[in-house]
């Protein structure tokens, strides 16, 4: 923090390659831009330290957790992880969330953007209501379909499989998709399309050879963030998915921290944390330019 | 050849929405009947009770003291949060930002990435009496009269959640007006910095009102969160709804009611009275938060 002061303080002193006009530094503004870059750092510590204590902490063992919370770890306990995957079905539950949410991304996908192809491409009577009907679920809160969607999965016999859940997500992700997509499929030229007509493609052989190609950008900004929402969905898979084999990550862990609570295996609750944060930050770190600009669409809309 | 238009409609169409229908309408459809009924679930039957419900739901003391709980939330939640995000990211951006902007970017993204449920267990962790991060911390650096039983004394518990939320919150919207942000013109800036704005009159004159519309985006969203808050309330509480129904929210109300209790017609007429109340407040904070759109 304290270089980072000396820095501000030190860049008026450095003269300016040419006289554009900048704003007067006087020594209020540079304390002024200290002070907020010392926010700003302290709140990236704030963000990291926590992630970075606990990836610390699976490596340690249990009564090294209690004794030394702020130190490296003196041997470093891979075994936490073995325990926290094997024993402690942390796997089967990560296995359980790929399958799922995999599934529920693709699907939703599929299905949201034949609805959106149509509504944006094609005139026909009730097309507006549609649209609404799809896009008014963004509206309602998950929680007032709670009790009613538990009794369609279950009368559909659906419950505790993992066809049910990736139903589940896939409908309910496609509010936010068919709106954005359709927006998205608006954009795209009509006279290509109409062009392609007259050469003689089919309906069909436009939607995928040429409209869905070059719709990519925009299934793959979805497709991340439905990714990242269903992997977080932690309230769905609690209801619709009780039968521990098929527990979700989210639900495994939380399951475990509040039944192991404190006592037990502690550096396996922490390597069972870590698994289930490390893959996410990896997705998020290799796709992060497309987020930002998934949001840049988003907040210009 | 229009013929083949509609069957081609028609054949892409059938599907998704039956799909649609099945598991997203029919069941919030659902919600509003089955509000008017007092099934319990284990048998079939249910008789129709009018409006009951709603009559034992506005006697309930428990629902008053989690849509007191709610309602504290959602007006603090968005307040932290929105003013955070506006401060970090004008100090991430204004003029290139400061020194290793684009890392902090990336960085406090991170908890917006991670599953609420997760952050929950984490926090659990900080949170924990006698050997938490938090506890140690403030001991480390001598505070530790500040230490407390977070999320196990009643005083302390609501506050702690909240904390959480303004962490796992506060990087999302920072990416969001950052992205709002670099959509306003540079050469907007530079006619302000020579009329002699300094950085605070251009983030106050300028800045804010360019990205009124993602702001009033962001409080809205945090509105309806504050509303649910389910996930954490349910991980970081101590027992259901924490000490003394400290941490009692409606969502989590509604969720044992059912789930718990089996009481699937009160629960269904909590998910309605929410669904009003959410409903009211979406428009109001539109509403409130409304001014002339800016063109630029």
């Amino acid at each position: 923090m304290a270089t980072l002061i000396d820095r501000a303080r030190l860049r008026p002193a450095t003269p300016e390659p040419a006289p554009e006009p900048r704003v007067r530094r006087t020594v209020g503004s540079v304390l002024l831009g200290g002070t907020s870059q010392g926010f700003v750092l302290i709140w990236g510590v704030m963000v990291v330290f926590p992630l970075l204590w606990a990836l610390v902490s699976s490596f340690k063992s249990d009564p090294e957790i209690f004794k030394s919370p702020w130190g490296l770890p003196a041997v470093w306990h891979w075994d936490n992880f073995e325990r926290a995957w094997n024993e402690s079905h942390i796997g089967t539950y990560f296995l359980n969330s790929v399958v799922v949410v995999c599934c529920g991304v693709v699907l939703t996908l599929i299905l949201s953007s034949a609805v959106a192809y149509v509504l944006a491409r094609f005139e026909f009577p009730g097309n507006r209501i549609l649209y609404y009907v799809f896009v008014g679920g963004m509206v309602f809160p998950g929680f007032l379909a709670l009790v009613p969607l538990f009794f369609v999965v279950q009368n559909l016999g659906l419950l505790n499989t993992y066809l049910g859940l990736i139903l589940v997500y896939a409908t309910h992700g496609m509010s936010f998709s068919v709106f954005f997509l359709t927006a998205f499929f608006r954009t795209q030229s009509k006279e290509l399309a109409e062009a392609a007509l007259v050469d003689g493609c089919s309906h069909w052989g436009v939607l995928f050879r040429i409209m869905l190609p070059l719709a990519r950008p925009g299934l793959v900004s979805i497709g991340i963030f439905q990714f990242l929402g269903m992997w977080n969905e932690y309230l769905l898979p609690l209801v619709l998915n009780t039968d521990e084999q098929r527990y979700l990550v989210t639900q495994g862990l939380a399951n475990i921290a509040v039944t192991q609570g404190y006592h037990s295996d502690f550096s396996g609750l922490f390597a069972g944390l870590t698994i289930s944060i490390l893959p996410v930050l990896a997705v998020y770190l290799v796709f992060h330019k497309q987020i930002s600009t998934g949001m840049t669409a988003g907040a210009l809309k | 050849m229009h013929h083949g238009k509609y069957r081609f409609v028609l054949s892409l169409l059938l599907v998704p929405v039956g799909l649609y229908a099945v598991f997203v309408i029919s069941p919030y459809l659902q919600a509003f009947s089955i509000a008017l009924t007092d099934w319990q679930g284990m048998t079939a039957e249910s008789h129709f009770i009018g409006f009951d419900n709603f009559v034992k739901l506005f006697h309930d003391p428990v629902f008053w003291t989690a849509l007191r709980h709610n309602v504290f939330l959602l007006v603090s939640i968005p307040l932290v949060i929105v003013s955070l995000s506006l401060f970090f990211s004008a100090m991430l951006n204004y003029q290139g930002g400061v020194p290793g902007s684009r890392i902090y970017k990336v960085v406090y993204f991170f908890p917006s990435v991670l599953s609420i449920a997760v952050v929950g267990v984490l926090w659990q962790f900080v949170f924990e009496p006698r050997n938490g991060l938090l506890n140690g911390f403030l001991q480390a650096v001598g505070l530790g009269d500040l230490r407390q039983i977070w999320l196990g004394d009643g005083k302390t518990a609501l506050g702690s959640i909240m904390a959480v939320v303004v962490w796992g919150g506060v990087g999302f919207y920072v990416v969001l007006f950052t992205a709002a942000m670099s959509a306003i013109p540079k050469d907007l800036y530079e006619a302000a910095l020579l009329d002699g704005a300094g950085p605070w009159q251009s983030f106050w004159r300028l800045t804010l009102p360019l990205i009124w519309g993602s702001v009033q985006v962001a409080i809205a969203y945090l509105v309806i969160g504050a509303l649910d808050m389910f996930a954490l309330v349910q991980v970081l509480s101590v027992g259901p709804g924490g000490p003394d129904d400290a941490t009692q929210v409606i969502s989590l109300y509604m969720y044992t009611n059912a789930f718990t209790y089996g009481n699937f017609g009160y629960a269904a007429a909590i998910g309605v009275a929410l669904f009003a109340i959410n409903l009211i407040l979406t428009l109001l904070t539109f509403r409130l938060t409304r001014r002339e759109r800016v063109e630029y």
